[in-house]
């Protein structure tokens, strides 16, 4: 399996892929993952230049390990299959299919990938996938499109385009994206997969900034998308678990060992009721404290 | 000879100067001199008037000739309108062989290059040189070198009498008809004029010249009358929208604001960080960042600077209004909030330039800082520091107060992102030393921060800091891991430039630069 199925990616950061002043050394910000477009940040008749640009970004720097996801165009449009080709010779990590309405459009993708994963030489399985909902038909197919192919990590909501498609408009209190956001996040968990929420775009407003984070975490996304790097710090911030968190997952993590090898299946740790269902849940907070860095235990 | 930064300087040069190689920041330590005096006219009949009606006309009274040093005062920054004024009405007279001796120059003084060209002048003394004049020295225009001088140097050079003004033109906002003059008030305000007073004390004659004439006496001056010769009323001796703009937004740029956290982390973290430090920082995006930074920690720890020093801009001034500076000592004022704030603040004064930083008098203010916060065009694997020169080979900065501040503070800190475009900041060597390694202290890029291993001291104050420190060879190995190891920049044979240390020897020349070729 692929580790990065299922790997942190608290932030992914857009850039645009033919700036080079803005993908030469973006993981000096520490995001998670970056998401390099060929799409809407590209002008149409700039996607060749813009392809070029992205090749030598990929084969040239080295992102020291932050994920490096492409956005390819839409597959109604004639560049699709040559963004892949591009991706799959740069070796990128993951594709980002936009305006992803179903599963056959997964498919489609991924069976344009092995032809190019062929032509280049690498290995089936190594490049994954992601699908960005940005239809109302996307958010309602969200469930088939997470569960149609293995190398799928995870869907995104494009706000922008959904609330067009509602026919409102991005209001800033989320009232518009309620819906979506829990279809996804319902639909992506049942499948196994992970969900990550729309851009914020007002970047004088860093309050309403976190508060969607800290809104959105509550929901159980796994993580925000980025526009400017300024939003990171707030995104991990909001995503690095509190010290009592900590203690209290890893508290729970070793006496749910201890107590299952003993034959003991509920027992209370600080008072709270606890049995193995908790047990992911610790493990995940574990990882997302060593993954800020803020971890000092032995788990 | 090499000098004690590594640095060949030609036995011409040593000879046509008479000057001595670069020995070490604090070589001349403790070292005695007799201070350079003026030829002075007594005004002694109270009848006499100053006031004269043209430049042309107090050239005259100046007995103007062929090869006399001219000084000016740069406080009227991209906005001075003195230095062509005067530089017109010489050149119309065909005096020849002039030395400009001022205490920097810019863009708004590309029109005397055709002088350069023509033989008018032949020196140019000054602390940095940008646009077309530093074409001009770089491409071999200049009949003589070019002397690039640190604030503190330049008074140094004055007061020893490695230079000596024949007349002084000082730009005044506001002046009285016996000259005291002043930087606050009128059409051209300035703040201070602090660079302007070793001219008006040192000069043989001193010219006051202003668009604002005020009644007698205009106090309280920042030049008395004493020092002065004449006075000239003009149309402008400025545009005060260059001379001065409103605060400058504070930066956005993730780097900066990252890099500044660094500084300001670094800064917190040493032994002087505590009630009363001195500090002194710079106007680039970075060095604004860390002051708001760090106004915000000092708030919460109750920590109150003593002392903050030298260019002064806006965000220094809120600190002081809300009670977090005790004092602001000024020799410059970046924009319209410091221009108000020294008018308007018991707590914010003026002092000279040799206060400032003068290496050789019984003390400056620069030796009583902990900090400074400085920028750098390069930096090198041993700590110097290349402020003047650049990636072409073409002298286009100023020395200012680096070195001044840098040989002077306790902790000196260098902000610069590791790459300037493609060109690596942290390099092997920089093309021009203008401040020397042992006097730089901390390099802090958006790739990490280097201490220089000088300081252990500092090492171990941080060694349980959590910051990305890495060595400055590494941050050299990434620089060129990502943009490659640039060819040197190629000069040609003739020294152009010198770039003099503060203390008067040579730190570094500057060759004409040679047009690349491809092989």
């Amino acid at each position: 399996m692929n580790p990065n199925l299922t790997r942190l990616r608290r932030s992914m950061m857009f850039l645009n892929a033919q700036k080079p002043s803005l993908i030469k050394d973006p993981y000096i910000y520490k995001p998670d993952s970056i998401m390099l477009d060929l799409e809407d940040a590209v002008a149409e008749n700039q996607k060749d230049a813009a392809r070029y640009s992205l090749y030598h970004a990929l084969k040239e720097i080295d992102y020291r390990g932050v994920e490096r996801v492409v956005r390819i165009n839409g597959l109604e449009t004639p560049h699709w299959k040559e963004d892949i080709r591009v991706c799959v010779a740069g070796r990128c990590d993951s594709i980002r299919i936009s305006k992803t309405e179903s599963a056959a459009d997964v498919l489609a993708v991924e069976a344009e990938m092995k032809k190019a994963e062929e032509e280049f030489g690498v290995e089936h399985g190594s490049i994954l996938i992601m699908a960005a909902l940005e239809s109302c038909k996307g958010v309602m197919n969200a469930y088939e499109i997470c569960t149609a192919s293995p190398l799928l990590f995870g869907c995104a909501l494009s706000g922008g385009d959904y609330t067009k498609d509602l026919q409102t408009k991005i209001t800033g209190t989320g009232v518009e994206l309620m819906g979506a956001r829990q279809s996804m996040i319902i639909a992506a968990r049942a499948a196994g997969k992970q969900c990550f929420d729309t851009v914020f775009t007002n970047l004088d407003d860093m309050e309403g900034f976190r508060k969607e984070v800290e809104m959105i975490k509550m929901m159980g996304f796994d993580g925000k998308s980025i526009v400017n790097p300024r939003q990171i710090a707030v995104t991990h911030e909001v995503f690095t678990p509190t010290e009592k968190e900590i203690i209290f997952a890893e508290k729970v993590v070793k006496e749910v060992d201890d107590k299952k090898a003993k034959g003991i299946g509920v027992f209370t740790v600080d008072g709270k009721m606890i049995d193995i269902a908790f047990y992911p849940g610790a493990k995940r907070t574990i990882e997302m404290a060593k993954a800020a860095g803020v971890y000092e235990g032995d788990l | 000879m090499i000098n004690a930064v590594g640095r060949d300087i030609p036995e011409k040069v040593l000879q046509d100067t008479g000057m001595q190689v670069f020995q070490g920041a604090y070589a001349r330590h403790n070292q005695t001199y007799k201070k350079a005096a003026p030829t002075v006219r007594g005004i002694v009949d109270p009848k006499e008037s100053k006031m004269v009606d043209s430049i042309a006309e107090v050239l005259k009274k100046c007995g103007i000739k062929d090869g006399m040093t001219i000084s000016f005062h740069h406080h009227f920054r991209e906005g001075d309108y003195v230095v062509n004024m005067v530089m017109e009405e010489i050149h119309k007279m065909g005096i020849k062989d002039i030395t400009i001796c001022a205490s920097s120059l810019g863009k708004a003084h590309n029109p005397i290059v055709p002088m350069i060209e023509d033989g008018t002048i032949v020196g140019i003394q000054s602390s940095g040189v940008r646009g077309k004049i530093g074409e001009a020295i770089s491409t071999g225009k200049l009949k003589g070198y070019a002397i690039m001088r640190s604030h503190g140097g330049r008074v140094r050079a004055i007061e020893e009498g490695d230079v000596h003004i024949d007349i002084a033109f000082i730009g005044a906002p506001t002046c009285d008809c016996y000259g005291n003059m002043r930087a606050v008030g009128g059409k051209s305000d300035c703040g201070v004029l602090s660079y302007a007073v070793a001219d008006a004390m040192y000069a043989d004659k001193v010219v006051a010249i202003t668009d604002t004439l005020v009644p007698y006496p205009n106090l309280p001056a920042s030049i008395s009358q004493v020092y002065v010769d004449y006075v000239v009323k003009v149309d402008e001796i400025g545009n005060p929208a260059k001379i001065a703009t409103g605060a400058a937004k504070p930066t956005t740029d993730v780097r900066k604001i990252m890099m500044a956290e660094y500084c300001t982390q670094f800064v917190i973290n040493t032994p002087y960080f505590k009630d009363g430090f001195t500090y002194q920082t710079g106007v680039g995006g970075a060095s604004i960042a860390s002051t708001i930074s760090l106004g915000k920690i000092m708030k919460e720890r109750g920590i109150k600077m003593g002392l903050g020093l030298g260019g002064i801009a806006g965000p220094m001034c809120k600190l002081l209004e809300e009670g977090l500076i005790e004092k602001l000592v000024d020799t410059q004022d970046f924009d319209l909030t410091a221009i108000e704030s020294v008018a308007k603040n018991p707590n914010h004064y003026e002092i000279t330039a040799s206060e400032y930083a003068n290496p050789m008098n019984k003390g400056a203010y620069v030796n009583q800082l902990d900090f400074v916060i400085l920028a750098s065009l390069e930096v090198d694997v041993n700590f110097n520091c290349n402020v003047v020169v650049d990636s072409n080979g073409m002298i286009t900065g100023a020395q200012g107060g680096h070195p001044d501040t840098a040989a002077g503070a306790k902790c000196t800190i260098v902000i610069a992102p590791l790459l300037q475009g493609r060109t690596p900041a942290i390099c092997t060597n920089v093309t021009t030393v203008t401040t020397p390694g042992e006097t730089v202290d901390v390099v802090i890029t958006d790739y990490g921060i280097a201490i220089n291993p000088r300081r252990q001291d500092l090492i171990e104050a941080m060694k349980d800091v959590k910051l990305p420190f890495k060595t400055i060879e590494e941050l050299r190995d990434i620089a060129y891991s990502i943009v490659g190891e640039p060819d040197p920049v190629e000069f040609g044979d003739r020294v152009v430039g010198i770039i003099e240390g503060r203390d008067g020897t040579i730190m570094d020349v500057v060759r004409e630069i040679k047009p690349y070729e491809f092989d």
